[in-house]
């Protein structure tokens, strides 16, 4: 699992940070930072709440798996 | 490179001036219909370039600010903000303003509470039947939620509807002939400089009387008393109550209008609709009936009353006309946007784009469900919220926000229009869209035996109110 972010679209209300704090970080006045790009499969559950909840759209993942897209 | 093709009506003078002031949605919608995705009109001396549809959209909304700005498209707001605040400062600057703190994650569930205790607030006037004008209620109630939420309960305190009749004024002066001249002797014009100047009074009235008390434990402490806390060299304060007033109306300006609109929008088109009326409220009689907290619940999903809300921002955008300002020159789909016009974007018609959303006029909340997702599936063209960079950055409050309502009011009330359906419409004179008075809705108690679920225990309405 690989961790995409739309740098165009994050404002850094930091919803993916409560979701998964293991996986995103946002500074005060900043937008995300990924602490880890590829995270562990154990935390997919969260990352795809992140993902889901992201206010702006920001977040996707990809499968390693697939991809070849 | 082509030039973008001219919309027709265009008769010399200030070219489309009068017909955006008189029917902008009209305009709008020829303008794609005679010119497609990428078309002009004129706006007096200035050349406005029209994007609709997706791709177009897309460039817009991912376009850095070196190259569409936002600072000098909005003429009609200085004078409403003040010199200074907002859109004539800086670009750093106001990313830094905008970046409010106080629309992090983190905070949503205070302010969830604050909403819903304001909520409870309004209602207890009410007595077992009435009547409302939607527009006055809506717009006092989110006066009262976005001053507790974004500057703090002691401030919100001291206001009461004066403070929303003058607001009100504020967003009434925001009439399309900015565009010629912020100050032209027009009424609008004058009671939005006059409201200004009294709310700057009522803001110096509640300076003056904080700063002749003893200071409140810093627990109570609000934004209000932080700026006062601020001071020159010499002692005096770094911010004056004309500028405290500038930044508290434009802190509240986007989540004002819009939000109170939506409010009544949604509520109109779910009594327009008594099928979906009643799924919105079966869904929170059950969500509710365990006895939670609107405080948890509006923080999660409930997704019958979100499609609503949605689809009444879709039919129904607070905002009908994004502006920029072109600072070189761009192409797009294949057409030239010289340095120095004006670049638009609508919600107003993207959102009714039949090839993305079928039945586009139909008020079908189910668009939003599972699998057809059309918010989601057309992020270019689903633009209630704008999108990219300039995304409204109070959309997940705002969708908050209404849900605490709802949750309130739909639960505890029974509703009715009070006017012929047809007759509900906004008023497009002022680039602030607000509903056209009058605009009235019946209300009535609900009762409790009327409640779905029969586990339901009574309603914790009122358990927070003052």
């Amino acid at each position: 699992m690989k961790i995409v972010v739309d740098r165009d679209l994050c404002q850094g209300h930091a919803v993916c940070e409560s979701e998964a704090p293991e996986v995103f970080s946002v500074p005060k006045d900043g937008t995300v930072e990924v602490l880890d790009p590829s995270p562990a499969e154990d935390l997919r559950a969260k990352v795809e709440a992140a993902v889901k909840y992201c206010p702006t759209h920001a977040l996707r993942f990809i499968d390693d798996q697939l991809e070849e897209d | 490179m082509k030039q973008p093709p001219k919309v027709s009506g265009d008769e010399g003078g200030t070219g489309h001036l009068e017909e955006l002031r008189a029917d902008p949605i009209g305009l709008m919608t020829r303008v794609r219909d005679e010119c497609g995705d990428v078309g002009e009109f004129r706006m007096a001396d200035r050349r406005v370039v029209l994007l609709t549809g997706a791709d177009a959209n897309e460039f817009f909304f991912r376009a850095p600010e070196e190259d569409l700005d936002q600072a000098e498209a909005y003429p009609f707001m200085t004078p409403i903000f003040g010199e200074g605040v907002v859109f004539d400062a800086p670009p750093e600057r106001r990313r830094e303003m905008l970046h409010n703190q106080a629309l992090r994650d983190k905070f949503m569930r205070g302010h969830a509470e604050t909403i819903a205790r304001e909520v409870d607030g309004m209602v207890a006037r009410w007595g077992d039947a009435g009547e409302i004008d939607l527009l006055d209620w809506f717009a006092e109630l989110t006066i009262y939620t976005s001053s507790a939420c974004l500057i703090g309960k002691r401030f919100r305190d001291e206001l009461d509807h004066r403070f929303a009749e003058l607001y009100h004024d504020l967003e009434r002066g925001t009439d399309a002939l900015a565009y010629v001249d912020p100050y032209a002797p027009i009424d609008s014009f004058r009671r939005r400089d006059e409201a200004r100047v009294a709310l700057v009074a009522l803001v110096q009235g509640i300076m003056d009387r904080r700063a002749a008390a003893p200071a409140p434990p810093d627990e109570e402490r609000d934004l209000l008393d932080v700026l006062m806390s601020i001071k020159e060299e010499d002692g005096s304060l770094r911010f004056p109550a004309d500028t405290v007033t500038g930044m508290f109306i434009s802190m509240m300006f986007a989540g004002h209008h819009t939000t109170s609109g939506t409010a009544a929008w949604t509520l109109i088109e779910l009594l327009r609709h008594p099928h979906e009326m009643a799924a919105v409220r079966a869904e929170l009689d059950t969500l509710y009936a365990d006895g939670s907290e609107v405080s948890y619940q509006a923080l999660r999903e409930i997704p019958r009353l979100e499609s609503a809300v949605k689809e009444a921002l879709r039919l129904h955008p607070p905002l009908i006309l994004l502006l920029r300002v072109a600072k070189t020159d761009l192409e797009v789909d294949g057409f030239a946007i010289d340095k120095g016009a004006m670049v638009a974007a609508s919600p107003a018609v993207s959102n009714r784009i039949s090839t993305d959303f079928p039945d586009p006029h139909a008020f079908v909340p189910s668009r939003y469900l599972d699998p057809r997702n059309e918010d989601a599936a057309n992020p270019w063209t689903w633009i209630p919220f704008g999108a990219g960079r300039h995304r409204c950055v109070g959309a997940a409050f705002a969708m908050m926000q209404l849900k605490a309502i709802f949750s309130v009011l739909l639960r505890g009330w029974d509703f009715e229009l009070a006017q012929p359906s047809d007759t509900y419409r906004n008023d497009h004179s002022k680039m602030v869209v607000q509903l056209a008075q009058p605009c009235l809705a019946r209300y009535q108690r609900r009762p409790s035996g009327d409640r779905g679920a029969e586990t339901a225990p009574l309603s914790p309405l009122g358990q927070d109110s003052a």
